[in-house]
């Protein structure tokens, strides 16, 4: 569920950090940028992994900072397709299952995905699985807080950012705003086949 | 910025743990600000309450090296170290996904074999 992404960035480092050890200082400076954040077909960044190369450092008039060019690798959330993954219900509506894993909780699984019979219960507000085996039908809720064993099946990035009136779209790799654009990164998941859905379904 | 590798290799869950609780260790000041030290939070939360919590180096190289011979894949060794299945249901869950899904991977025999090569290697995390 976790990979690594090489990146390059031009990083600036406050003048009040001049102090520290410049390899230190950068890691303080790329955590704090890209921790907690999506980016754009990678996935969302969690730590800074190690920094790869450094290029000479600049300083620019005007600028009490100076601005180093560096390639890092990052740790980054983005699981493949069909990877099995655990987590907990963190809401159940109408149209979906919605599963969180504490750090990341844009997992969605809708109501086609869900094992066959289930039905949403308007009364409980959760879903309930009606399974059938040989001593009758049984009533499996999926009850907030269950853990729950599911399947990747789709991702999707969308671009939040407000659009500026009348811009037009430039290469977005050249773009320095690039960085401060709104993303949203959200799964769709499945647990339509036998071992997937609430752990204790599935217990001996 | 510009990416130029999204994905240059996959990490264990182990490995991810062990990264930021080293960083959490540390205590250094970027760290006691806004989002960096929340994700690091919220992710060591979710991590310890895997199998990846109990789990070490060594025990990995042994899982490695005797599940050599099932042939699998790197993303299912990579899922089964994890996930730590203990099932049959869960090894065929993990197992059916890279190949044709109608046919089964590995033999009955073979999946009790597997499970039995997991609970000897791969440390249980106890409740």
């Amino acid at each position: 569920m976790f990979v690594l992404a090489l990146v390059k960035q031009t990083v600036r480092v406050p003048a009040e950090k001049f102090d520290r050890d410049v390899d230190q200082a950068i890691s303080e400076e790329l955590n704090l940028k890209f921790a907690n954040k999506v980016v754009m077909d990678v996935g969302l960044c969690i730590a800074l992994w190690d920094i790869v190369k450094r290029g000479e450092s600049f300083i620019l008039p005007g600028d009490s900072g100076h601005h180093t060019k560096v390639e890092f690798r990052y740790v980054v959330f983005r699981p493949f397709m069909d990877q099995i993954l655990v987590g907990r219900i963190k809401n159940c509506d109408k149209s979906a299952v919605q599963v969180t894993l504490g750090f990341f909780d844009d997992i969605f699984i809708s109501g086609q995905n869900l094992q066959n019979n289930s039905k949403f219960d308007e009364k409980e507000h959760t879903w309930v699985w009606e399974y059938e085996s040989e001593d009758g039908k049984h009533e499996l809720f999926m009850d907030t807080g269950e853990e729950i064993r599911f399947k990747v099946i789709e991702e999707c990035f969308i671009d939040t950012t407000p659009s500026a009136p009348g811009s037009e779209a430039p290469d977005s790799s050249l773009d320095p705003i690039k960085d401060n654009k709104k993303m949203s990164y959200r799964i769709q998941a499945s647990i339509k086949e036998s071992g997937l859905g609430l752990l204790t379904w599935w217990m001996g | 910025m510009e990416i130029i590798d999204a994905n240059t290799s996959t990490l264990t869950n182990y490995e991810v743990l062990k990264l930021l609780t080293s960083l959490k260790g540390k205590g250094d000041q970027a760290r006691n600000q806004s989002g960096s030290a929340t994700i690091t939070y919220e992710t060591i939360k979710y991590l310890e309450g895997t199998p990846a919590s109990v789990q070490t180096e060594g025990c990995f190289k042994t899982f490695l090296e005797k599940v050599k011979k099932f042939g699998l894949t790197k993303k299912e060794k990579l899922m089964l170290m994890n996930l730590r299945p203990q099932t049959a249901v869960e090894i065929s869950l993990v197992l059916k996904i890279v190949q044709a899904p109608e046919e089964e991977r590995l033999t009955e025999e073979q999946t009790d074999e597997l499970i039995q090569l997991i609970q000897n290697t791969l440390p249980e995390k106890m409740l």
